[in-house]
């Protein structure tokens, strides 16, 4: 299989208004005789819907929420990156491009970031006249703090729930739509299945979450904005319905799956407390800008935080970094909490967390601007701990964040499947191996508000599409697929409930394939994750029926999925003899102890061809080449 | 410790439900609200019992998707906090806690404790947005917003959509939901141009789904999660009254 990126060439800032001139248009007359399927209503999915209906699409769309608003963009905390340089602090379009690509650890399209950069521009004016309520200056004007990764200050934000802000802003606009009837909106409905005919993506298979209902939906394209995967870890910050379902069951059905084992693990986590735990709470990574990241100097030092002197404290990442000091990127500050961890310098009961430290800060600027910038996060922080942060410094530790792989998508945002486009994180195309702070609400607005509308109608322009009917032996097929998944999860009637399974799961991929990898490890995944997911469906025990509310048999489904793609994520990351970004391998890294990429060899998007569960899935290569940003080792020295 | 629940067991719409005891036996002090019901599940699950169905998602009181009464108080007793970020510490062994699914007619039970809130997409289908189409945006700081107002809209904005406001109202009313998001436009200069058309529909949709009036309680107040002030229904009333008073009342009027 080839892969064509469709990457335009020529000066890097004409590439997408020279790529925009040369797409198809579909009349406006004609864009309602169009049906385009929307699953998803995050960031990516809830403006992609409310925009294609105001183009006039015909949209129908799809979420397993009770409402499109709860989509998890929503704990969305820290702000949206935007290069508008409104503190003439020296940021543009480039410099958020060379950020970013960098920031990626060399491993994403070029033409794909400079586009985000260049339109990250008009998402804040969209945001802002749909009555986004950002953080204003006294003067009135638009107020950004900094984030890590960066030097300029140039990320929007409303108090510590931007995600929230925006998505509300989204799912407005998408209410609007459904308000004039060029949405239908189906929530409680989870996709469970892909539609190809001839080649091409015509429809889904959904569930009626509250009567089981099955039904198939037909359309001329389908779009995905169904988020990450990183509940295949079970502890993770997701919300606890995030899953890889929709991008999984397309990927069976030959979308081809990119950079699975590129995950990226967020430095400013609650720790984890004991067994029972469910969840993995952030931290908003902006909390850097203030809070003092630090370990005691000695081993198992278990005196209060107030009892350490000065001088026996190590703040590790201003002694290594001194020029980005605590707002080094994501995967360097969770790896350097890790390291100090193994060291025996860990703090709190488990010694898995270390300090963030407001002490300074408070001194500085005092309490109440403290609270004015932060107030929400260290209130969640007191009712999650039962400790106060304003007196005590946090503890924190990584956890599973986001996932930069995902479904690969084109130029154009189309997988290899003709007519099913990929956006927001569900997509692998523009964070590289590793995501900056506050460019994930980026990339979902832009991918949602200003790219896929306008590269769907190539598509629709250029094709033509046969009428399907619900007898068409394409459709039976999913829709028999998708029973028997139903029918055998109920009827195994074993011992074992689904958590339980998804725990164990989680357990050996973090082990194995979390912040640190190696080859003799991703060995010992790969041998334990097959039988476990044999023992799965043998030993499932799901009570009740398919024709109702049954949240285990949701569950149920989306662990099967979590459990094939756990062992690509394995396969995938031991593939890639290199270090990079959230991939570190230990085998591969320099004298200090930073990750060495292999530019000669792995230079590549990985896009993986499914070939059956329990088969070697085949790889594909998409070369990456840099033209504009110099490939060098990143330092934040 | 020790908890003893009672929980409404309700198996769909059409069953009459009714109050079933359970007891947890071995909860810690540091678990959420939610963890205590995911190991009753559990437990419920080998024991052949179908578990108690919740709604819940992101478990970071954001998303609005979980709650339920805990002793007749809508996300149980710790002001300005969802259910799921309500730990067990702030219980003692051998409590009695009685969850209940929301109480309101607009609500209906779909199962056990999960209930539908559609009707409030529908009331911001109905007016709760400000009519810009994608791309016709002019620059983010041409039109100033000074920040007392942008911290006010703010304030109003931080509505989850959760439903304990309704919950808790003998009147059922939406006021304080619909008033928080008229609240938020309405504060700010790019929601001026809508803003009686907007109550209006916003209020009509309401009454169409059937939720009550506002009398002046202030249970929602005192119940919601994110701390939305009883303000905004006055700032809610007001625009209603000037919209009729204009007559610039919009179509969806009642």
């Amino acid at each position: 299989m080839q892969l064509d990126s469709k990457s335009p060439t020529g000066p890097i800032e004409k590439r997408w208004e020279d790529h925009r001139f040369h797409l198809k248009l579909v009349n406006p007359a004609n864009k309602r005789k169009y049906t385009v399927l929307v699953v998803g209503t995050g960031l990516a999915g809830g403006s992609a819907a409310a925009t294609l209906a105001e183009l006039g699409y015909n949209v129908k769309c799809f979420c397993f929420q009770d409402s499109p608003r709860r989509a998890h963009s929503i704990a969305a905390q820290g702000g949206i990156n935007a290069a508008k340089n409104y503190h003439n602090d020296g940021d543009s379009v480039y410099r958020l491009f060379y950020d970013t690509v960098k920031g990626g650890d060399f491993r994403a399209r070029e033409s794909n970031v400079y586009r985000l950069a260049a339109i990250s521009l008009n998402i804040i004016d969209q945001c802002v006249a749909q009555g986004v309520p950002f953080a204003r200056e006294y003067s009135g004007y638009l107020d950004n703090r900094s984030f890590g990764g960066a030097q300029v200050s140039r990320t929007f934000y409303a108090r510590g729930q931007t995600g929230q802000q925006l998505l509300l802003g989204a799912y407005q606009a998408l209410e609007r739509q459904i308000g004039a009837g060029t949405v239908k909106m189906y929530p409680r409905t989870e996709m469970l299945d892909l539609i190809v005919i001839d080649g091409k993506a015509r429809g889904i298979v959904t569930r009626n979450l509250i009567t089981g209902q099955m039904e198939s939906h037909i359309a001329d394209a389908v779009v995905l904005g169904t988020g990450g995967y990183g509940n295949v870890f079970y502890l993770s910050t997701n919300a606890k319905g995030c899953n890889t379902t929709a991008i999984w069951r397309a990927h069976k059905r030959g979308a081809l799956f990119a950079n699975p084992c590129f995950t990226q693990i967020h430095p400013t986590c609650i720790p984890v407390s004991g067994d029972y735990q469910s969840k993995l709470t952030l931290m908003s990574e902006s909390l850097r800008n203030d809070g003092r990241v630090w370990v005691p100097l000695k081993k198992g030092d278990k005196r209060t935080a107030s009892q350490i002197p000065e001088a026996e404290r190590d703040y590790f990442l201003e002694r290594k970094y001194p020029s980005f000091g605590n707002l080094v990127p994501r995967d360097v500050a969770s790896r350097n909490a890790k390291q100090v961890c193994d060291e025996g310098r860990g703090v709190g009961e488990t010694g898995l967390a270390v300090f963030l430290d407001f002490r300074d800060a408070i001194q500085r600027l005092g309490k109440h601007v403290i609270k004015e910038r932060y107030g929400n996060l260290f209130d969640m922080y007191e009712r999650i701990t039962g400790e106060d942060p304003y007196q005590e410094p946090m503890r924190i530790y990584p956890a599973i964040h986001y996932t930069m792989g995902g479904l690969w998508v084109d130029y154009n945002l189309m997988s290899n499947i003709p007519g099913l486009y990929v956006i927001g994180e569900a997509n692998f195309s523009d964070h590289g191996a590793n995501r900056l702070g506050a460019s994930a609400l980026m990339q979902g607005l832009a991918d949602g508000y200003f790219v896929l509308p306008n590269t769907i109608g190539d598509y629709l322009a250029s094709n033509k599409f046969e009428k399907v009917e619900a007898s068409h032996a394409a459709v039976r097929d999913a829709e028999s697929s998708v029973t028997q998944i139903t029918r055998r999860l109920l009827e195994a009637k074993g011992t074992r409930s689904v958590d339980s399974f998804h725990r164990e799961l989680g357990k050996i991929l973090w082990e194995f394939c979390g912040m640190a990898r190696n080859a003799a490890g991703l060995k010992q995944a790969l041998a334990k994750i097959p039988p476990l997911r044999e023992q799965f469906w043998r030993d499932i025990k799901i009570l009740g029926s398919g024709d109702e509310l049954n949240q285990s048999l949701e569950k149920a489904g989306r662990v099967a999925d979590f459990f094939e793609l756990a062992e690509l994520m394995c396969l995938d990351a031991l593939e890639r003899n290199e270090s990079c970004g959230g991939h570190f391998r230990e085998e591969y890294q320099t004298p200090e102890g930073e990750a060495a990429r292999d530019d000669e060899h792995y230079s590549y998007a990985a896009a993986w061809e499914f070939s059956g569960v329990g088969k070697p899935p085949v790889l594909h290569k998409e070369p990456l080449t840099f033209e504009f940003v110099h490939p060098a080792q990143r330092s934040y020295k | 410790m020790r908890i003893v629940l009672h929980i409404w067991r309700q198996k769909n719409a059409q069953d009459k439900g009714r109050m079933v005891r359970y007891e947890a036996p071995n909860v810690s002090e540091h678990m959420s609200f939610l963890e205590m019901l995911d190991v009753l599940n559990e437990d419920l699950l080998a024991k052949g019992e179908e578990p108690v169905a919740f709604d819940h998602d992101c478990r970071e009181g954001i998303c609005g998707m979980c709650g339920c009464m805990v002793n007749g108080v809508a996300h149980g007793p710790l002001p300005e906090t969802t259910l799921c970020q309500l730990h067990m510490r702030h219980f003692k062994d051998g409590d009695e806690l009685y969850l209940e699914p929301w109480r309101a007619k607009a609500f209906p039970v779909v199962k056990d404790l999960v209930v539908d809130r559609t009707a409030f997409d529908r009331i911001i289908a109905a007016g709760g947005f400000i009519s810009v189409a994608t791309g016709s945006a002019p620059d983010g700081n041409a039109v100033l917003v000074p920040k007392d107002n942008a911290e006010r809209a703010m304030d109003a904005a931080a509505c989850i959509g959760c439903g304990a406001c309704v919950a808790m109202c003998p009147n059922a009313s939406a006021s304080l939901f619909v008033g928080a998001k008229i609240a938020h436009l309405g504060l700010l200069p790019q929601g001026q141009p809508e803003r009686e058309q907007r109550v209006t529909a916003m209020v009509a949709q309401s009454n169409r789904e059937i939720f009550g009036s506002c009398t002046n309680i202030g249970e929602c107040e005192a119940v919601c999660p994110k701390g939305i002030k009883l303000e905004v229904i006055a700032r809610m009333n007001r625009d209603y009254l000037s919209a009729n008073w204009t007559g610039r009342v919009g179509l969806e009027a009642d």
